[in-house]
Protein backbone atom coordinates (compact mmCIF):
# COMPACT_ATOMS: atom_id res chain seq x y z
CA UNK A 1 0.00 0.00 0.00
CA UNK A 2 1.16 3.45 -0.97
CA UNK A 3 1.59 6.24 1.98
CA UNK A 4 -0.63 9.06 1.27
CA UNK A 5 2.38 11.42 0.73
CA UNK A 6 3.92 9.59 -1.78
CA UNK A 7 0.31 8.75 -3.86
CA UNK A 8 -0.17 12.36 -3.48
CA UNK A 9 3.60 13.41 -5.34
CA UNK A 10 2.65 10.54 -8.00
CA UNK A 11 -0.53 12.12 -8.73
CA UNK A 12 0.96 15.68 -9.03
CA UNK A 13 3.53 13.88 -11.71
CA UNK A 14 0.39 13.17 -13.99
CA UNK A 15 -0.83 16.53 -13.30
CA UNK A 16 2.16 17.69 -14.98
CA UNK A 17 2.18 15.19 -17.75
CA UNK A 18 -1.53 16.30 -18.31
CA UNK A 19 -0.01 19.85 -18.84
CA UNK A 20 2.88 18.97 -21.33
CA UNK A 21 0.21 17.25 -23.44
CA UNK A 22 -1.77 20.50 -24.02
CA UNK A 23 2.21 22.11 -24.51
CA UNK A 24 2.85 19.53 -26.87
CA UNK A 25 -0.43 20.55 -29.44
CA UNK A 26 1.67 24.16 -29.68
CA UNK A 27 3.19 22.76 -32.99
CA UNK A 28 2.04 19.31 -35.24
CA UNK A 29 6.10 17.84 -35.26
CA UNK A 30 5.93 18.08 -30.77
CA UNK A 31 2.04 16.93 -30.97
CA UNK A 32 2.11 13.23 -30.74
CA UNK A 33 5.09 13.55 -28.12
CA UNK A 34 2.52 15.30 -25.70
CA UNK A 35 -0.54 12.88 -26.29
CA UNK A 36 2.29 10.24 -25.48
CA UNK A 37 2.98 12.21 -22.16
CA UNK A 38 -0.88 12.17 -21.57
CA UNK A 39 -1.40 8.74 -21.91
CA UNK A 40 1.92 8.43 -19.43
CA UNK A 41 0.09 11.03 -16.70
CA UNK A 42 -3.05 8.59 -17.17
CA UNK A 43 -1.41 5.33 -16.40
CA UNK A 44 0.27 6.79 -13.27
CA UNK A 45 -2.96 8.35 -11.64
CA UNK A 46 -4.87 4.48 -12.39
CA UNK A 47 -2.26 2.91 -11.35
CA UNK A 48 -1.16 4.93 -8.06
CA UNK A 49 -4.94 4.75 -7.00
CA UNK A 50 -5.37 0.77 -7.05
CA UNK A 51 -1.58 1.13 -5.11
CA UNK A 52 -3.01 3.31 -2.58
CA UNK A 53 -5.92 1.58 -1.83
CA UNK A 54 -4.46 -1.62 -2.07
CA UNK A 55 -7.54 -3.89 -2.34
CA UNK A 56 -6.99 -6.38 -4.59
CA UNK A 57 -10.16 -8.44 -3.97
CA UNK A 58 -12.79 -9.54 -6.13
CA UNK A 59 -13.81 -5.87 -6.18
CA UNK A 60 -10.37 -4.89 -8.27
CA UNK A 61 -11.34 -7.74 -10.72
CA UNK A 62 -14.95 -6.51 -11.40
CA UNK A 63 -13.35 -2.66 -11.38
CA UNK A 64 -10.29 -4.75 -14.12
CA UNK A 65 -13.59 -5.82 -15.91
CA UNK A 66 -15.59 -2.31 -15.71
CA UNK A 67 -12.20 -0.62 -17.02
CA UNK A 68 -11.70 -3.07 -19.46
CA UNK A 69 -15.56 -3.04 -21.17
CA UNK A 70 -15.45 0.82 -21.35
CA UNK A 71 -12.07 0.88 -23.03
CA UNK A 72 -12.98 -1.69 -25.56
CA UNK A 73 -15.80 0.27 -26.33
CA UNK A 74 -13.98 3.60 -26.32
CA UNK A 75 -10.91 2.12 -28.77
CA UNK A 76 -13.38 0.63 -31.47
CA UNK A 77 -15.49 3.94 -31.44
CA UNK A 78 -12.05 6.07 -31.75
CA UNK A 79 -11.16 3.73 -34.90
CA UNK A 80 -14.37 3.70 -36.33
CA UNK A 81 -15.30 7.44 -36.12
CA UNK A 82 -15.14 9.23 -39.74
CA UNK A 83 -13.05 12.58 -38.90
CA UNK A 84 -16.47 14.38 -40.56
CA UNK A 85 -18.00 13.23 -37.60
CA UNK A 86 -15.72 14.81 -34.50
CA UNK A 87 -18.06 17.40 -33.76
CA UNK A 88 -20.39 14.69 -32.66
CA UNK A 89 -18.15 12.37 -31.32
CA UNK A 90 -16.61 15.53 -28.80
CA UNK A 91 -19.95 16.22 -27.92
CA UNK A 92 -20.85 12.61 -27.23
CA UNK A 93 -17.21 12.34 -24.82
CA UNK A 94 -18.21 15.94 -22.68
CA UNK A 95 -21.52 13.84 -22.36
CA UNK A 96 -19.83 10.86 -20.67
CA UNK A 97 -17.21 13.26 -18.36
CA UNK A 98 -20.50 14.94 -16.98
CA UNK A 99 -22.48 11.58 -16.42
CA UNK A 100 -18.93 9.92 -14.64
CA UNK A 101 -18.93 13.09 -12.60
CA UNK A 102 -22.04 12.88 -11.58
CA UNK A 103 -22.16 8.91 -10.63
CA UNK A 104 -18.71 9.75 -8.75
CA UNK A 105 -20.92 12.82 -6.81
CA UNK A 106 -23.45 9.95 -6.21
CA UNK A 107 -21.24 7.52 -4.89
CA UNK A 108 -19.34 9.67 -2.62
CA UNK A 109 -22.81 10.81 -1.37
CA UNK A 110 -23.86 7.38 -0.66
CA UNK A 111 -20.91 5.97 0.78
CA UNK A 112 -18.59 9.03 2.44
CA UNK A 113 -16.68 6.75 4.53
CA UNK A 114 -14.98 5.42 0.91
CA UNK A 115 -13.50 9.30 0.57
CA UNK A 116 -12.91 9.83 4.25
CA UNK A 117 -15.52 12.50 4.08
CA UNK A 118 -17.37 11.88 6.92
CA UNK A 119 -20.09 9.62 7.55
CA UNK A 120 -23.97 9.53 5.26
CA UNK A 121 -26.01 12.44 7.20
CA UNK A 122 -23.30 14.04 8.53
CA UNK A 123 -20.74 14.75 5.87
CA UNK A 124 -18.24 17.36 5.99
CA UNK A 125 -19.54 21.02 5.45
CA UNK A 126 -16.70 22.29 2.52
CA UNK A 127 -16.48 18.20 1.36
CA UNK A 128 -20.83 18.41 0.86
CA UNK A 129 -20.37 22.29 -1.14
CA UNK A 130 -17.46 20.58 -3.77
CA UNK A 131 -19.83 17.23 -4.29
CA UNK A 132 -22.52 19.94 -4.74
CA UNK A 133 -20.90 21.72 -6.98
CA UNK A 134 -19.18 18.55 -8.90
CA UNK A 135 -22.42 16.93 -9.67
CA UNK A 136 -24.76 19.87 -10.51
CA UNK A 137 -21.73 21.46 -13.46
CA UNK A 138 -21.35 17.58 -14.70
CA UNK A 139 -25.16 17.05 -14.86
CA UNK A 140 -25.31 20.56 -16.75
CA UNK A 141 -22.14 19.24 -18.92
CA UNK A 142 -24.34 15.90 -19.50
CA UNK A 143 -27.50 17.00 -20.62
CA UNK A 144 -26.46 19.90 -22.53
CA UNK A 145 -23.89 17.77 -24.26
CA UNK A 146 -26.69 15.53 -25.40
CA UNK A 147 -28.55 18.44 -27.14
CA UNK A 148 -25.32 19.34 -28.83
CA UNK A 149 -24.94 15.97 -29.78
CA UNK A 150 -27.88 15.49 -31.10
CA UNK A 151 -28.40 18.71 -32.78
CA UNK A 152 -24.69 18.01 -34.18
CA UNK A 153 -25.97 14.18 -35.34
CA UNK A 154 -28.75 15.75 -37.53
CA UNK A 155 -31.53 13.60 -35.32
CA UNK A 156 -33.06 16.75 -33.71
CA UNK A 157 -32.77 20.05 -36.04
CA UNK A 158 -30.27 22.73 -35.79
CA UNK A 159 -32.59 25.09 -35.61
CA UNK A 160 -32.79 26.89 -32.45
CA UNK A 161 -35.95 26.46 -30.14
CA UNK A 162 -37.21 29.44 -28.58
CA UNK A 163 -39.96 29.66 -26.50
CA UNK A 164 -41.97 32.69 -24.36
CA UNK A 165 -40.50 33.23 -20.67
CA UNK A 166 -37.54 30.93 -21.54
CA UNK A 167 -35.04 33.45 -20.17
CA UNK A 168 -36.99 34.23 -16.65
CA UNK A 169 -37.33 30.53 -16.27
CA UNK A 170 -33.78 29.71 -17.01
CA UNK A 171 -32.94 32.27 -14.55
CA UNK A 172 -35.17 31.21 -11.89
CA UNK A 173 -33.76 27.64 -12.67
CA UNK A 174 -30.44 28.81 -11.87
CA UNK A 175 -31.33 30.51 -8.74
CA UNK A 176 -32.92 27.56 -7.15
CA UNK A 177 -29.77 25.41 -7.92
CA UNK A 178 -28.19 27.80 -5.48
CA UNK A 179 -31.01 27.75 -3.65
CA UNK A 180 -30.95 23.87 -2.89
CA UNK A 181 -27.15 23.42 -2.54
CA UNK A 182 -27.41 26.08 0.30
CA UNK A 183 -30.41 23.99 1.53
CA UNK A 184 -28.62 20.53 0.65
CA UNK A 185 -25.51 21.84 2.70
CA UNK A 186 -27.62 23.12 5.98
CA UNK A 187 -29.74 19.76 6.16
CA UNK A 188 -27.65 17.17 4.35
CA UNK A 189 -30.97 15.99 2.79
CA UNK A 190 -30.72 13.48 0.59
CA UNK A 191 -33.54 14.11 -1.30
CA UNK A 192 -32.44 17.23 -1.48
CA UNK A 193 -29.74 15.77 -3.19
CA UNK A 194 -31.69 13.72 -6.04
CA UNK A 195 -33.42 17.20 -6.67
CA UNK A 196 -30.74 19.08 -7.33
CA UNK A 197 -29.53 17.15 -9.88
CA UNK A 198 -32.62 16.57 -11.87
CA UNK A 199 -32.92 20.26 -11.95
CA UNK A 200 -29.02 20.25 -13.14
CA UNK A 201 -29.93 17.91 -15.98
CA UNK A 202 -33.07 20.13 -16.98
CA UNK A 203 -30.89 23.58 -16.84
CA UNK A 204 -28.32 21.77 -18.88
CA UNK A 205 -31.23 20.96 -21.98
CA UNK A 206 -33.02 23.97 -21.49
CA UNK A 207 -29.72 26.25 -21.84
CA UNK A 208 -28.44 24.27 -25.35
CA UNK A 209 -31.63 23.89 -26.81
CA UNK A 210 -32.14 27.77 -27.92
CA UNK A 211 -28.85 28.12 -29.70
CA UNK A 212 -28.51 27.40 -33.36
CA UNK A 213 -26.64 24.94 -35.35
CA UNK A 214 -23.68 26.88 -36.56
CA UNK A 215 -23.14 28.09 -33.06
CA UNK A 216 -22.37 24.86 -32.01
CA UNK A 217 -18.21 25.78 -32.09
CA UNK A 218 -19.19 27.75 -28.67
CA UNK A 219 -21.22 25.64 -27.55
CA UNK A 220 -19.12 22.54 -27.73
CA UNK A 221 -16.26 24.24 -26.42
CA UNK A 222 -18.11 25.60 -23.79
CA UNK A 223 -19.25 22.28 -22.69
CA UNK A 224 -15.65 21.47 -22.98
CA UNK A 225 -15.00 24.04 -20.10
CA UNK A 226 -18.08 22.36 -18.18
CA UNK A 227 -16.21 19.02 -18.09
CA UNK A 228 -13.54 20.81 -16.71
CA UNK A 229 -14.56 22.70 -13.96
CA UNK A 230 -17.24 19.89 -13.12
CA UNK A 231 -13.54 17.44 -12.99
CA UNK A 232 -11.82 20.27 -10.61
CA UNK A 233 -15.08 20.34 -7.73
CA UNK A 234 -14.92 16.21 -7.99
CA UNK A 235 -10.96 17.00 -7.13
CA UNK A 236 -11.77 19.09 -4.75
CA UNK A 237 -14.07 16.62 -3.09
CA UNK A 238 -11.67 13.93 -3.27
CA UNK A 239 -8.53 16.00 -2.14
CA UNK A 240 -7.07 14.61 -5.46
CA UNK A 241 -4.34 17.29 -7.06
CA UNK A 242 -4.05 15.50 -10.66
CA UNK A 243 -8.07 15.29 -10.62
CA UNK A 244 -7.63 19.17 -9.67
CA UNK A 245 -4.76 20.09 -12.12
CA UNK A 246 -6.59 18.98 -15.10
CA UNK A 247 -10.08 20.41 -14.25
CA UNK A 248 -8.28 23.58 -14.38
CA UNK A 249 -6.34 23.34 -17.51
CA UNK A 250 -9.47 21.71 -19.11
CA UNK A 251 -11.72 24.55 -17.67
CA UNK A 252 -9.51 27.22 -18.89
CA UNK A 253 -9.28 25.47 -22.28
CA UNK A 254 -12.58 25.46 -23.12
CA UNK A 255 -13.42 28.83 -22.01
CA UNK A 256 -10.13 30.18 -24.03
CA UNK A 257 -11.64 28.39 -26.83
CA UNK A 258 -14.89 29.72 -26.65
CA UNK A 259 -13.76 33.24 -26.38
CA UNK A 260 -11.90 32.42 -30.07
CA UNK A 261 -14.99 31.39 -31.81
CA UNK A 262 -16.99 34.08 -30.10
CA UNK A 263 -14.23 36.89 -31.55
CA UNK A 264 -14.56 35.00 -34.92
CA UNK A 265 -18.21 35.86 -35.10
CA UNK A 266 -17.96 39.33 -33.53
CA UNK A 267 -20.78 38.35 -30.71
CA UNK A 268 -20.10 38.36 -27.41
CA UNK A 269 -20.57 35.14 -25.32
CA UNK A 270 -23.95 36.02 -23.78
CA UNK A 271 -25.44 36.42 -26.87
CA UNK A 272 -24.44 33.08 -28.33
CA UNK A 273 -25.54 31.47 -25.08
CA UNK A 274 -28.88 33.75 -24.75
CA UNK A 275 -29.74 31.85 -28.71
CA UNK A 276 -32.08 32.22 -30.83
CA UNK A 277 -29.41 33.79 -33.61
CA UNK A 278 -30.38 33.30 -37.04
CA UNK A 279 -34.02 32.74 -36.46
CA UNK A 280 -35.55 36.30 -36.43
CA UNK A 281 -33.43 37.80 -39.70
CA UNK A 282 -34.69 35.36 -42.06
CA UNK A 283 -37.70 36.91 -42.92
CA UNK A 284 -36.49 40.72 -43.16
CA UNK A 285 -34.28 39.27 -45.58
CA UNK A 286 -36.76 37.60 -48.04
CA UNK A 287 -38.95 40.43 -48.24
CA UNK A 288 -35.83 42.92 -50.38
CA UNK A 289 -34.92 39.53 -52.45
CA UNK A 290 -35.57 41.48 -55.75
CA UNK A 291 -34.18 39.41 -58.84
CA UNK A 292 -30.54 40.62 -59.28
CA UNK A 293 -28.29 38.71 -61.93
CA UNK A 294 -26.02 36.52 -61.09
CA UNK A 295 -23.44 34.13 -63.63
CA UNK A 296 -23.68 31.10 -62.95
CA UNK A 297 -21.08 28.28 -64.74
CA UNK A 298 -20.10 24.54 -65.03
CA UNK A 299 -17.15 22.68 -63.96
CA UNK A 300 -15.45 23.16 -67.66
CA UNK A 301 -15.86 27.20 -67.14
CA UNK A 302 -14.08 26.45 -63.90
CA UNK A 303 -11.65 24.47 -64.66
CA UNK A 304 -10.66 27.22 -67.58
CA UNK A 305 -10.59 30.15 -65.11
CA UNK A 306 -8.04 27.90 -63.20
CA UNK A 307 -5.97 26.80 -65.61
CA UNK A 308 -5.20 30.41 -66.58
CA UNK A 309 -4.64 31.57 -63.18
CA UNK A 310 -1.32 31.48 -61.14
CA UNK A 311 -2.72 31.27 -57.61
CA UNK A 312 -5.27 30.05 -56.50
CA UNK A 313 -6.96 30.39 -52.30
CA UNK A 314 -9.18 27.54 -51.42
CA UNK A 315 -11.71 28.68 -48.76
CA UNK A 316 -13.85 25.30 -47.52
CA UNK A 317 -16.51 25.63 -44.90
CA UNK A 318 -18.66 23.52 -43.04
CA UNK A 319 -20.32 22.31 -46.69
CA UNK A 320 -17.50 21.10 -47.58
CA UNK A 321 -17.49 18.49 -44.11
CA UNK A 322 -21.38 17.95 -45.35
CA UNK A 323 -20.65 17.14 -48.80
CA UNK A 324 -17.18 14.53 -47.73
CA UNK A 325 -15.57 16.80 -50.08
CA UNK A 326 -12.00 17.25 -48.78
CA UNK A 327 -10.28 14.28 -50.70
CA UNK A 328 -11.90 15.46 -53.87
CA UNK A 329 -10.81 19.04 -53.45
CA UNK A 330 -7.50 17.45 -52.54
CA UNK A 331 -7.20 15.79 -56.21
CA UNK A 332 -7.93 18.67 -57.47
CA UNK A 333 -5.54 20.65 -55.91
CA UNK A 334 -2.79 18.04 -56.67
CA UNK A 335 -3.70 18.85 -60.48
CA UNK A 336 -3.60 22.70 -60.19
CA UNK A 337 -0.37 22.34 -58.34
CA UNK A 338 0.97 19.97 -61.75
CA UNK A 339 0.08 23.19 -64.10
CA UNK A 340 2.60 25.27 -61.64
CA UNK A 341 -0.47 26.99 -59.84
CA UNK A 342 -0.10 28.05 -56.06
CA UNK A 343 -2.03 26.93 -53.98
CA UNK A 344 -3.43 27.53 -50.24
CA UNK A 345 -6.13 27.14 -47.78
CA UNK A 346 -7.37 29.69 -45.83
CA UNK A 347 -9.86 28.92 -42.85
CA UNK A 348 -12.18 30.76 -40.71
CA UNK A 349 -11.80 30.82 -37.21
CA UNK A 350 -15.73 29.25 -36.74
CA UNK A 351 -15.57 27.86 -40.39
CA UNK A 352 -16.96 23.87 -39.47
CA UNK A 353 -18.87 22.88 -36.22
CA UNK A 354 -16.04 22.96 -34.03
CA UNK A 355 -12.72 24.94 -33.58
CA UNK A 356 -10.13 23.74 -36.01
CA UNK A 357 -12.84 21.50 -37.63
CA UNK A 358 -11.80 22.10 -41.13
CA UNK A 359 -7.92 21.74 -40.52
CA UNK A 360 -8.49 18.10 -39.49
CA UNK A 361 -10.43 17.06 -42.50
CA UNK A 362 -7.62 18.79 -44.73
CA UNK A 363 -5.52 16.44 -42.11
CA UNK A 364 -7.00 13.86 -43.52
CA UNK A 365 -7.48 14.91 -47.07
CA UNK A 366 -3.37 14.71 -47.03
CA UNK A 367 -2.92 18.08 -47.10
CA UNK A 368 0.39 19.35 -45.64
CA UNK A 369 -0.65 21.42 -42.87
CA UNK A 370 1.55 24.16 -44.16
CA UNK A 371 -0.60 25.09 -46.94
CA UNK A 372 -3.24 26.10 -44.73
CA UNK A 373 -3.63 29.58 -43.33
CA UNK A 374 -5.66 30.85 -40.89
CA UNK A 375 -7.76 34.43 -41.41
CA UNK A 376 -4.89 36.56 -40.06
CA UNK A 377 -2.15 35.20 -42.21
CA UNK A 378 -4.12 35.00 -45.30
CA UNK A 379 -6.04 37.65 -45.26
CA UNK A 380 -3.88 39.96 -47.20
CA UNK A 381 -3.23 37.57 -50.01
CA UNK A 382 -6.51 37.73 -51.66
CA UNK A 383 -5.90 41.29 -53.39
CA UNK A 384 -3.03 39.24 -55.47
CA UNK A 385 -4.68 35.59 -55.86
CA UNK A 386 -6.06 34.93 -59.06
CA UNK A 387 -8.62 32.31 -58.38
CA UNK A 388 -10.29 32.38 -54.77
CA UNK A 389 -12.56 28.79 -54.91
CA UNK A 390 -15.01 29.05 -51.90
CA UNK A 391 -16.22 25.48 -51.39
CA UNK A 392 -19.34 25.20 -48.75
CA UNK A 393 -18.58 28.39 -47.11
CA UNK A 394 -20.85 31.47 -46.84
CA UNK A 395 -21.06 34.16 -43.92
CA UNK A 396 -17.74 34.18 -43.61
CA UNK A 397 -16.70 35.67 -47.03
CA UNK A 398 -20.03 38.27 -46.82
CA UNK A 399 -18.30 41.70 -47.72
CA UNK A 400 -21.45 42.89 -45.75
CA UNK A 401 -20.10 42.24 -42.59
CA UNK A 402 -17.00 45.38 -43.52
CA UNK A 403 -19.42 47.72 -44.82
CA UNK A 404 -23.63 47.38 -43.60
CA UNK A 405 -23.93 48.35 -39.94
CA UNK A 406 -26.97 47.26 -40.04
CA UNK A 407 -26.18 43.80 -40.82
CA UNK A 408 -26.62 41.19 -37.93
CA UNK A 409 -22.80 39.78 -38.92
CA UNK A 410 -21.44 43.65 -39.31
CA UNK A 411 -18.02 43.60 -37.84
CA UNK A 412 -17.67 39.95 -38.02
CA UNK A 413 -14.23 39.52 -39.02
CA UNK A 414 -14.35 37.94 -42.84
CA UNK A 415 -12.04 36.35 -45.68
CA UNK A 416 -12.12 39.11 -47.86
CA UNK A 417 -12.53 36.49 -50.97
CA UNK A 418 -13.97 39.88 -52.75
CA UNK A 419 -10.45 41.33 -53.85
CA UNK A 420 -9.78 38.33 -55.84
CA UNK A 421 -9.73 38.86 -60.03
CA UNK A 422 -12.62 35.94 -59.86
CA UNK A 423 -14.52 34.30 -57.32
CA UNK A 424 -15.65 30.62 -57.92
CA UNK A 425 -18.41 29.91 -55.28
CA UNK A 426 -19.56 26.30 -55.59
CA UNK A 427 -23.30 25.66 -53.57
CA UNK A 428 -26.02 24.25 -53.82
CA UNK A 429 -28.46 26.56 -53.94
CA UNK A 430 -28.36 30.72 -53.77
CA UNK A 431 -30.44 30.68 -50.04
CA UNK A 432 -28.87 32.25 -47.39
CA UNK A 433 -25.99 31.03 -45.39
CA UNK A 434 -26.45 30.61 -41.10
CA UNK A 435 -27.10 34.31 -40.24
CA UNK A 436 -29.79 34.47 -43.03
CA UNK A 437 -28.38 37.27 -44.82
CA UNK A 438 -28.08 37.31 -48.63
CA UNK A 439 -24.39 37.41 -49.36
CA UNK A 440 -23.50 40.10 -51.55
CA UNK A 441 -20.15 38.25 -53.35
CA UNK A 442 -22.68 36.11 -55.41
CA UNK A 443 -24.06 39.17 -57.66
CA UNK A 444 -20.51 40.64 -57.79
CA UNK A 445 -19.19 40.74 -61.74
CA UNK A 446 -16.55 38.75 -61.25
CA UNK A 447 -18.47 35.76 -59.50
CA UNK A 448 -19.16 32.78 -61.00
CA UNK A 449 -21.53 30.69 -59.42
CA UNK A 450 -21.54 26.78 -59.52
CA UNK A 451 -24.64 25.14 -58.93
CA UNK A 452 -23.93 21.35 -58.04
CA UNK A 453 -22.46 19.04 -54.53
CA UNK A 454 -19.36 19.89 -53.58
CA UNK A 455 -18.43 16.67 -53.81
CA UNK A 456 -19.10 16.19 -57.27
CA UNK A 457 -18.30 19.48 -58.45
CA UNK A 458 -14.64 19.45 -57.53
CA UNK A 459 -14.65 16.21 -58.99
CA UNK A 460 -15.85 17.24 -62.56
CA UNK A 461 -13.30 20.20 -62.33
CA UNK A 462 -10.97 17.76 -61.74
CA UNK A 463 -11.74 16.25 -65.15
CA UNK A 464 -11.99 19.16 -67.08
CA UNK A 465 -8.34 20.25 -65.71
CA UNK B 1 -2.98 28.95 13.94
CA UNK B 2 -2.21 26.41 11.10
CA UNK B 3 -3.96 26.74 7.30
CA UNK B 4 -6.72 24.92 5.84
CA UNK B 5 -5.37 21.88 3.55
CA UNK B 6 -8.10 23.31 1.50
CA UNK B 7 -6.15 26.71 1.03
CA UNK B 8 -2.96 24.38 -0.29
CA UNK B 9 -5.87 22.71 -2.64
CA UNK B 10 -7.41 26.04 -3.75
CA UNK B 11 -3.83 27.69 -4.90
CA UNK B 12 -2.59 24.48 -6.97
CA UNK B 13 -6.15 25.33 -8.46
CA UNK B 14 -6.14 28.66 -9.01
CA UNK B 15 -2.06 28.40 -10.24
CA UNK B 16 -3.23 25.84 -12.58
CA UNK B 17 -5.90 28.11 -14.18
CA UNK B 18 -3.66 30.54 -15.02
CA UNK B 19 -0.84 27.50 -16.65
CA UNK B 20 -3.69 26.71 -18.67
CA UNK B 21 -4.45 30.13 -19.93
CA UNK B 22 -0.81 30.51 -21.44
CA UNK B 23 -0.60 26.84 -22.36
CA UNK B 24 -3.76 27.15 -24.31
CA UNK B 25 -2.88 30.29 -25.76
CA UNK B 26 -0.07 28.95 -27.51
CA UNK B 27 -1.78 25.78 -28.77
CA UNK B 28 -2.18 26.20 -32.29
CA UNK B 29 -5.37 27.22 -33.95
CA UNK B 30 -4.90 24.23 -36.60
CA UNK B 31 -4.62 21.39 -33.46
CA UNK B 32 -7.91 22.90 -31.81
CA UNK B 33 -9.88 19.62 -32.84
CA UNK B 34 -7.45 17.38 -30.90
CA UNK B 35 -6.73 19.72 -28.19
CA UNK B 36 -10.51 19.22 -27.23
CA UNK B 37 -10.67 15.79 -28.06
CA UNK B 38 -6.91 14.84 -25.65
CA UNK B 39 -8.85 17.78 -23.02
CA UNK B 40 -11.78 15.38 -22.56
CA UNK B 41 -8.95 12.59 -22.02
CA UNK B 42 -7.44 13.90 -19.97
CA UNK B 43 -10.19 15.57 -17.67
CA UNK B 44 -11.39 11.65 -17.46
CA UNK B 45 -8.83 11.07 -14.89
CA UNK B 46 -11.75 11.34 -12.62
CA UNK B 47 -11.65 7.88 -13.03
CA UNK B 48 -9.60 8.02 -9.60
CA UNK B 49 -12.60 8.86 -7.97
CA UNK B 50 -14.82 6.07 -9.69
CA UNK B 51 -12.06 3.32 -8.76
CA UNK B 52 -12.40 4.46 -5.25
CA UNK B 53 -16.33 4.28 -5.39
CA UNK B 54 -15.80 0.94 -6.91
CA UNK B 55 -13.71 -0.60 -4.35
CA UNK B 56 -15.22 0.51 -1.32
CA UNK B 57 -17.28 -2.41 -1.22
CA UNK B 58 -17.13 -4.56 1.47
CA UNK B 59 -15.99 -8.43 -0.32
CA UNK B 60 -19.50 -9.83 0.42
CA UNK B 61 -21.07 -7.08 -1.59
CA UNK B 62 -19.13 -5.99 -3.95
CA UNK B 63 -22.48 -4.36 -5.84
CA UNK B 64 -23.77 -1.98 -3.24
CA UNK B 65 -25.44 1.49 -4.12
CA UNK B 66 -22.43 3.44 -3.93
CA UNK B 67 -19.82 0.70 -5.58
CA UNK B 68 -22.15 0.35 -8.35
CA UNK B 69 -22.60 3.99 -9.85
CA UNK B 70 -18.39 3.76 -9.10
CA UNK B 71 -18.38 0.94 -11.46
CA UNK B 72 -20.64 2.74 -14.16
CA UNK B 73 -18.17 5.75 -14.04
CA UNK B 74 -15.38 3.36 -14.46
CA UNK B 75 -16.68 2.35 -17.92
CA UNK B 76 -17.86 5.72 -18.67
CA UNK B 77 -14.65 7.14 -18.27
CA UNK B 78 -12.79 4.44 -19.30
CA UNK B 79 -14.82 5.27 -23.05
CA UNK B 80 -13.42 8.54 -23.03
CA UNK B 81 -9.70 7.60 -21.72
CA UNK B 82 -9.50 5.18 -24.66
CA UNK B 83 -11.37 7.22 -26.92
CA UNK B 84 -10.02 10.50 -26.42
CA UNK B 85 -6.37 9.09 -26.61
CA UNK B 86 -6.97 7.23 -29.69
CA UNK B 87 -8.65 9.56 -31.79
CA UNK B 88 -6.47 12.32 -30.78
CA UNK B 89 -3.17 9.86 -31.84
CA UNK B 90 -4.82 9.05 -34.91
CA UNK B 91 -5.62 12.99 -35.97
CA UNK B 92 -2.42 13.38 -35.27
CA UNK B 93 -0.60 11.32 -36.96
CA UNK B 94 -2.52 12.86 -40.25
CA UNK B 95 -0.79 15.95 -39.81
CA UNK B 96 2.07 15.86 -42.29
CA UNK B 97 4.48 18.62 -43.48
CA UNK B 98 4.63 19.10 -47.63
CA UNK B 99 6.79 16.45 -48.98
CA UNK B 100 10.21 18.48 -50.52
CA UNK B 101 9.71 18.62 -53.93
CA UNK B 102 12.62 16.72 -55.47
Amino acid sequence: MLSANLSAIFYLISGVLFILALRGLSSPETSRQGNFFGILGMIIAITVTFLSIGNFSIGFVVVLIFLLIGGLIGAFIAYKIPMTAMPELVAGFHSLVGLAAVFVAIAAFLNPEAFNLGSPGNIKLGSLIEMSIGAAVGAITFSGSIIAFLKLQGIMSGSPITFKGQHPLNALILISIIVLTYLLCSTQSSNLFWILLTVSFLIGFLLIIPIGGADMPVVISMLNSYSGWAAAGIGFTLENTALIITGALVGSSGAILSYIMCKGMNRSFFNVILGGFGATEQSSSSQNKEQKPVKSGNADDAAFLMKNASSVIIVPGYGMAVAQAQHALREMVDTLKKNDINVSYAIHPVAGRMPGHMNVLLAEANVPYDEVFELEEINNDFANADVAFVIGANDVTNPVAKTDPQSPIYGMPVLDVEKCKSVLFVKRSLSPGYAGIDNDLFYKENTLMLFADAKKMTEDITKNL
Amino acid sequence: MEIDPFIFRLSIFILSIFIGYYVVWSVTPSLHTPLMSVTNAISSVIIVGAIIAGLAGNPDSVFNISSTFGFLAISLAAINIFGGFLVTQRMLAMYKKKKKEK
